[in-house]
């Protein structure tokens, strides 16, 4: 009896940390028994990180402004303004591709400080600083593009996204240089969990067996590896791939060890106590917010590197897909809670289903639908599980 | 006597952990105004809840009579059905609706499915016009002071055809004028055959307006006072509310004073929305190293708003004042200054404004420390497990690990929890509000144990509290707050509960 109660806490503990990569899993097999494992063929897995990794950066910060307890409904409008702001530099002034990206970021920055203030100094709710913001830089992008695209870019800055690294070390039929990378990260990951775990056994925490960490690192080990090695096969390890990883790197550090990120938490979690126990609100709320016009601005670059160009309608309703991806990844409506990993799994999610049904041949309309339907059932089950965990108090 | 309106009988109603209601009885005569005191989680409100039926029928046991027949409501809609109605101390408008839309809200005035206004604002002006009200009916409520919002709740129970109003610290909130025209406008519903019944603190109120009064203490009915014969006095009373004895529920403790620490001067604190309102008036006081001293007021005193009003203006629109450390002004204007001076508050509602529920017991402890934990903006994360995991067992925190979520505690876990936060940002200044609130007696005795140690240690503890015999029991000196004023200032030695009651409800100036 008790021996079920206890595996019962331990399985509903982690659902809503594991379900999320449990349903991963499972799309990503439904999907490959449907397309005839198109899915994971060498070119679609390529395809699917060039085609998604400027959703993923996006919802990197997105998942700390909804962590903080805000929106932001404008990042779409602030990729197509940090884009066409680049394309103008480079392609209309003739300057270098990266005072382009500079000057790019440059807007991003202040377009998040635009709304930090108005957020955090002035007190006026995201939801409608951002709405205002979501029209107001799609405004300015069609006035500075004058309603037409611009195209195209050097060869240099459309590698951003679209480039590769591959051949330095050779191989046969398979590139040695992005597996060596691939493990090279692997071991990395491998040395900083292990001590991790050394540091938790030395202030006697509870720690996963041994045999558990070391399956747990072998399931990880073998998926990337399997991964690396079908981007291998293609064309190589995308440049875009390795912006992206750093930037998963990094940030998950921000939210997890930095005095920031802990903030950030505190703020969703009870504005109240984080206020009373003198967490700088304002200028944490601030800072979300310029973070989050940073990394727009990145994935700006990424967009046009792809598209080749700036287009007034570029990045046209990216903000759903983030912050779908931000609740799908287990974000709380309600602030407080929230992973970046989770959220990255959660643009997968995303990606993989709509790679998926196009390659099915599924019609627009319906994958719309579908993946409106994933996002409502994603939020119903955290707030089903939220009641549930109040009413077992 | 005239016949019970209302009889409650043997009404126990329990928490999980807490019986907050034991064998509880209650009779109140038709057509009288019957006053209900106790001290503050004596019952009252439980009790008013079990009437109203916000608590449904099946959650507490006993029985209640109306007219004499068995009630069973399951809603507070069955309990106004019958003609009772509640009037909460916080009070139910809407601010940007009229009073006449108040009044007939829920119960619109309306002929073919559409409001009928006319008759709507007709009829509330005649309602107004019974409550002594002088308005116009289309003024919205948000524009009228909490006395006459209160006569718009009155007036809205009387267009529900009420035959008992229950009335929670009415005059709690309201000024010396608009007291008396709620007293004499009780008097005037009585003549109309309305029961009343008022929960108060104002013993001088109670003296004067009350038929008869029954008395609660922790959770049950010690007495039934017949006021009609003047024979009861105030003093009467207040035995009846305090009468227990002090048994060895407080820890041993010999204090060591040390030098003035904390000194507040004419420190005046207004109402954060209602410009002009004072809540705390040119409130003085000091604190010694080593001292523990108490702050005994009742609800709505001012004493939650005194302390998070120096701890970073986190209460009011304005506060004047000076606030000196160790003889030297600080400014406490942020927070954050008031934390570096080394001033702490736990909070009297954890849940709100003490801890994350959401979050693990590890962070919610290193919460206002994280300076120390940290270089450059890194959290050390082991260092902070060690930290939390050494207060988890010095202060006896009942988790398996540090990593648990702070909502999964008990609240004297969770209250534990809440003073280590405070305690590891190495404080001068200690103000706990209410540090015993909602937690069993066992967990209390060790919280008690722990303010005697923060003493002896040196540190200036501030304890707000409305229980008397905690007050008493652990603090060397008690300052008495009422209606915002300190009233008093005594040492342990010389005070009874009877003598701090007294302070605790005197309304004027002291006299002595």
């Amino acid at each position: 009896m008790t021996a079920v109660a206890g595996l019962k806490e331990i399985f509903t503990k982690n659902l809503r940390t594991s379900g999320i990569y449990i349903a991963f899993v499972a799309i990503i097999g439904l999907f490959t028994v449907l397309t005839d494992g198109m899915l994971l063929s060498p070119g679609n897995l390529t395809n699917i990180v060039l085609q998604y990794s400027y959703i993923l950066i996006l919802a990197i910060g997105m998942v700390i402004v909804i962590i903080g307890g805000h929106i932001d409904l404008s990042v779409g409008s602030v990729v197509a303004l940090t884009g066409a702001t680049s394309a103008i530099i480079v392609i209309k002034h003739g300057q270098p591709w990266w005072v382009g990206i500079l000057a790019a970021l440059a807007v991003g920055l202040v377009v998040g400080a635009w709304q930090g203030f108005w957020v955090a100094y002035i007190g006026i709710p995201a939801f409608i600083v951002t709405l205002a913001g979501m029209l107001l830089f799609r405004g300015m992008t069609l006035q500075v593009l004058d309603n037409i695209s611009l195209s195209p870019f050097p060869a240099e800055y459309q590698k951003v996204a679209g480039g590769f690294l591959n051949g330095f070390l050779g191989g046969n039929g398979f590139d040695v240089f992005t597996l060596v990378i691939a493990a090279i990260a692997l071991v990395g990951f491998a040395v900083s969990q292990f001590r991790t775990r050394q540091g938790r056994i030395h202030y006697k925490q509870a720690v996963e067996a041994m045999p558990l960490f070391v399956l747990r690192l072998v399931l990880v080990s073998a998926v990337v590896m399997a991964f690396a090695y079908q981007l291998s096969k293609s064309r190589g390890l995308p440049i875009v791939l390795i912006i992206l990883g750093v930037l998963i790197m990094i940030y998950t550090i921000v939210t997890t060890k930095t005095v920031f990120g802990r903030h950030v938490y505190a703020i969703g979690g009870n504005l109240s106590a984080a206020q009373l126990s003198g967490v700088k609100v304002k200028q944490v709320n601030f800072w979300i917010f310029v973070n989050m016009g940073f990394l727009s601005a990145v994935a700006g670059v990424v967009y046009s590197s792809r598209s080749n160009g700036a287009q007034p309608s570029a990045g046209n309703m990216f903000e759903l897909d983030a912050i779908a991806a931000a609740f799908i990844g287990g974000a709380s409506t309600t602030g407080g809670v929230g992973r970046v990993t989770g959220a990255m799994v959660g643009a997968l999610i995303m990606a993989v289903m709509t790679n998926g049904m196009s390659i099915m041949g599924i019609d627009q309309s319906v994958q719309q639908m579908v993946k409106g339907l994933v996002l409502l059932l994603a939020v119903a089950f955290d707030i089903f599980n939220k009641r549930r965990a109040g009413a077992g108090r | 006597m005239s016949s019970p309106i209302l009889e409650m009988r043997s009404i126990t109603k329990t928490f999980p952990g807490v019986k907050a209601l034991q064998d509880v009885t209650l009779e109140v005569a038709s057509g009288e105004i019957h006053a209900i005191c106790g001290e503050n989680g004596a019952g009252k409100s439980t009790l008013m809840k079990v009437l109203s039926g916000v608590y449904p029928h099946g959650s507490y046991t006993g029985e209640i009579l109306f007219d004499g027949e068995e009630v069973r409501f399951g809603s507070i809609n069955d309990s106004e059905d019958k003609g009772i109605v509640i009037i909460h101390q916080e009070l139910a408008l809407v601010p940007y609706l009229s009073i006449a839309e108040n009044i007939f809200l829920g119960n619109e005035r309306r002929r073919g499915g559409l409001i009928d206004w006319n008759q709507t604002n007709a009829d509330a002006a005649e309602l107004m016009a019974q409550v002594g009200l002088d308005e116009l009916p289309v003024t919205p409520v948000g524009a009228l002071g909490v006395g006459k919002q209160q006569l718009v709740e009155i007036a809205k129970a009387l267009s529900k055809k009420v035959r008992l109003l229950i009335l929670d610290e009415p005059t709690a909130a309201l000024n010396d004028s608009d007291s008396e025209h709620l007293l004499g406008l009780l008097r005037d519903l009585k003549a109309r055959g309305i029961t009343s019944i008022m929960i108060s603190h104002k013993l001088n109120e109670i003296a004067s307006i009350a038929d008869s009064t029954t008395i609660i203490r922790d959770g049950q009915t010690i007495e039934k006072l017949d006021m009609r014969s003047g024979e009861v006095t105030q003093d009467r009373i207040i035995r009846g509310m305090v009468g227990r004895d002090l048994e060895h529920r407080y820890p041993e403790h010999e204090a060591t004073l040390g030098a003035e620490v904390l000194r507040v001067e004419d420190w005046t604190v207004y109402h954060p929305t209602e410009p002009g309102r004072v809540v705390v008036d040119k409130a003085n006081l000091t604190v010694r190293a080593g001292e523990i001293v108490g702050i005994a007021g009742l609800m709505g005193a001012g004493r939650t708003e005194l302390a998070m009003s120096i701890f970073g203006r986190s209460y009011g629109s304005k506060a004047t004042g000076k606030v000196f450390l160790h003889g030297k002004e600080i400014s406490t204007k942020t927070v954050s200054e008031a934390i570096s001076h080394g001033l702490a508050y736990a909070t009297e509602d954890r849940k709100k404004y003490g801890l994350n529920l959401i979050e693990d017991v590890r962070s919610n402890i290193s919460a206002a420390s994280l300076g120390k934990l940290s270089k450059g903006g890194w959290v050390n994360g082991n260092e902070e497990i060690q930290v939390a995991e050494g207060y988890r067992k010095s202060m006896n925190i009942k988790t398996s690990t540090v990593m648990a979520l702070t909502g999964k505690l008990s609240g004297g876990n969770q209250q534990k929890v809440v003073l280590s936060k405070w305690i590891y940002t190495d404080p001068e200044v200690l103000i706990l509000d209410e540090p015993t609130r909602g937690i069993d007696v066992g967990a209390k005795y060790e919280i008690y144990t722990i303010i005697n140690a923060l003493a002896d240690a040196g540190k200036a503890v501030i304890l707000i509290s409305s229980e008397l015999p905690e007050v008493l029991g652990i603090c060397d000196r008690i300052y008495t707050l009422a209606f915002g004023r300190i009233t008093g200032q005594v040492d342990r030695a010389g005070a009874t509960q009877e003598s701090l009651m007294e302070l605790m409800t005197q309304e004027k100036e002291p006299v002595r």
